[in-house]
């Protein structure tokens, strides 16, 4: 016996009608890939260009960066350390108070707290970081400059911690999730062995959702390595490899913003810089989320 | 050494370890106690942090805690940028945010909804689906910047549509999609599958069961969703300026071609002029971008409250 499938029309014209409509629906799902698609090769196309230009070798190996002097040099590691070392003050704020605040609202605090404290907490994501940047210029950075007076205007300091705290509750709130998704079995069980909530929560809850921790910890990471405004802003535009808080430094997102604020021939040199930075942040960033997913999927511990 | 005396020295063992054990028992509770106290510092010193940064704003923007000047008149929101901070508004700014976030959500609204029903309702479970889906989640992980070099290579050159609202606009839509299909999906996904079954038993077809039945059941979600994306694209600036959104704009667009500027641009060239008084300036578009958000954000939550269903 033949099964009809009901949600199929009778009516030709209406089926026509039908089919045009999933095609359309398709259309729009498959725009996600074109993004990606753009993203790749846009980056790819001008970086090869770049690369035609200026030696790989050099990219990699020289310490200067100066594309916009008259003596050209294309070291992208003053980029890389400004990125690393913003992100780096970023997650010595992020991380801790992030997570603590996540063992806390997850196992020591009561549904109404938690209720109330966590979408409090998440404001501080929804901030726009423009408004970040000139936090941290205009208040953080004169205020530390009573504590350390050879602090520069702009600095990595006070435009990382500015950073660490707009992390705060990306940190908290993913790992919050990953706590509380651990079965109450396992808090029983310990409980019942006389582990106080201490144990139960730092050797028992947190070891069993230490994939979804790291997870949230590395997606911190990342979105630091991609901020640009706070840095844009309050780190200064002056490329040089060093890890010293205090002096201004440029990072790779600033060094977008500082070349799109000028006027940029298409297909000149500078232009193409764009897109070899570009490209260099995106491959971070990629690493980053591909090493969260992969954590997420091979450390998670699965629970019936 | 008799029996009694090695049962003494047994028993004295016995006992210190108790007492250790009850010492350590309250040190074990004690650092439960230090733990509370660190979680309430964390969130304190984050909720902290947000209320100095709002006083500090309101009093840079106002001088109403220092005495200064007040620069949230009505001439800020009236005059065109200037060199001159007395001259100075945001009018071109604020139009710039309204016309591009329009268009913005004109793009993206129907194009996630689009791509959050076939992904829902009529994807099969194959490897296109699977990459959809791949995809999805890698993308809304993919800095701003980088939506702004994908903009400013294929809207603004191989387009043609140059520094325009029309280019600035498409390149948000790209940035704040994936957000909102994944809100759209998550919401359809709640409507029962009973309703669906249903509705097929009426015979309807599946756009007619995805167009009056699933639709109006998710509209809820997929609005509060929609609308966080939009916010988010409100306060973005970095994929703006990368595709050459201009800084000084001292007039209004005129059609979808035309060079501008929106309100977080606007603060972030006024921030960095070294000038007090422009900083002032900043920090009364900071205030009028904040309760722009804040107005939005409680739109989404209301929404969401009022269309909330338990099934």
């Amino acid at each position: 016996m033949a099964v009809t499938d009901l949600r199929k029309p009778i009516n030709p014209v209406r089926a026509i009608g039908e089919r045009i409509i999933q095609i359309a629906l398709l259309l729009a799902a498959a725009v996600s890939i074109f993004t990606t698609a753009g993203i790749v090769f846009s980056l790819i196309f001008e970086t090869i260009a770049f690369f035609s230009e200026v030696s790989i070798i050099e990219f990699l190996t020289d310490t200067e960066w100066t594309p916009l002097f008259a003596n050209q040099r294309f070291g992208i590691w003053p980029l890389v350390s400004a990125t690393v070392l913003t992100s780096a003050i970023a997650m010595v704020v992020a991380v801790p108070l992030g997570l603590i605040a996540a063992i806390f609202l997850s196992e020591f605090a009561n549904d109404r707290v938690r209720r109330t404290v966590k979408p409090l907490l998440e404001i501080l994501a929804g901030i726009p970081t423009v408004v970040y940047g000139y936090f941290a210029l205009t208040f953080l950075t004169p205020l530390l400059r009573n504590f350390i007076p050879t602090l520069s205007i702009f600095n990595s300091l006070s435009a990382g911690l500015i950073m660490g705290v707009m992390l705060i509750p990306i940190v908290a709130s993913l790992s919050e999730d990953a706590l509380s998704a651990v079965p109450n079995s396992l808090r029983e069980a310990a409980y019942g062995l006389g582990s106080t909530r201490f144990e139960v929560a730092v050797h028992v809850i947190l070891p069993a959702a230490i994939s979804g921790v790291i997870a949230s910890i590395v997606l911190a990471f990342s979105r630091a390595v991609g901020e640009t405004m706070i840095v844009a802003i309050a780190a200064g535009q002056n490329p040089r490899l060093t890890f010293d808080p205090t002096v201004p430094v440029m990072t790779m997102t600033s060094y977008i913003v500082q070349v799109s604020l000028g006027d940029t021939p298409y297909g000149s040199l500078s232009y193409h810089t764009l897109y070899a930075v570009g490209f260099t942040l995106f491959l971070f960033t990629f690493v980053l989320n591909i090493f969260s997913y992969w954590m997420v999927r091979k450390f998670r511990e699965v629970y019936d | 050494m008799s029996a009694q005396e090695q049962l003494g020295v047994k028993a004295q063992t016995v006992e210190t370890s108790v007492d250790r054990g009850s010492g350590n028992l309250k040190w074990r509770h004690f650092k439960g106690k230090i733990l509370t106290v660190l979680g309430w510092f964390s969130i304190i010193f984050g909720l902290g942090m947000l209320l100095v940064l709002i006083l500090d704003v309101v009093n840079k923007a106002t001088g109403i805690f220092s005495g200064g000047t007040n620069w949230l008149t009505w001439e800020f929101f009236n005059n065109f940028d200037s060199r001159f901070p007395a001259r100075a508004g945001a009018k071109a700014a604020i139009y710039g945010t309204l016309y591009t976030i329009t268009l913005t959500i004109f793009f993206a609204f129907p194009l996630g909804v689009a791509a959050a029903i076939y992904l829902e309702e009529y994807a099969k479970d194959n490897w296109f689906t699977r990459l959809v889906e791949i995809n999805i989640s890698n993308l809304a992980a993919v800095p701003s910047i980088i939506y702004g070099l994908l903009g400013l290579q294929v809207f603004v050159r191989w387009f043609a549509f140059g520094r325009s609202i029309l280019a600035g606009a498409l390149t948000l839509a790209l940035l704040v999609v994936p957000i909102i299909i994944v809100a759209s999906r998550e919401s359809i996904r709640a409507v029962p599958s009973s309703l669906r079954q249903a509705s097929y038993a009426l015979g309807a077809t599946r756009w007619q069961t995805v167009w009056h039945v699933v639709l109006p059941q998710s509209i809820g979600g997929i609005l509060t969703g929609s609308i966080l994306a939009v916010s988010r694209a409100i306060g973005e600036t970095a994929p703006l300026i990368t595709i050459g959104a201009l800084t000084f704009v001292p007039f209004l667009p005129r059609n979808l071609f035309d060079v501008f500027t929106v309100l977080p641009i606007q603060i972030f060239n006024w921030t960095s002029r070294p000038n007090d008084d422009f900083r002032a300036l900043a920090a009364a578009g900071i205030l009028v971008l904040l309760a722009i958000l804040l107005t939005i954000n409680a739109l989404a939550i209301y929404l969401r409250n009022r269309y909330q269903k338990r099934y």
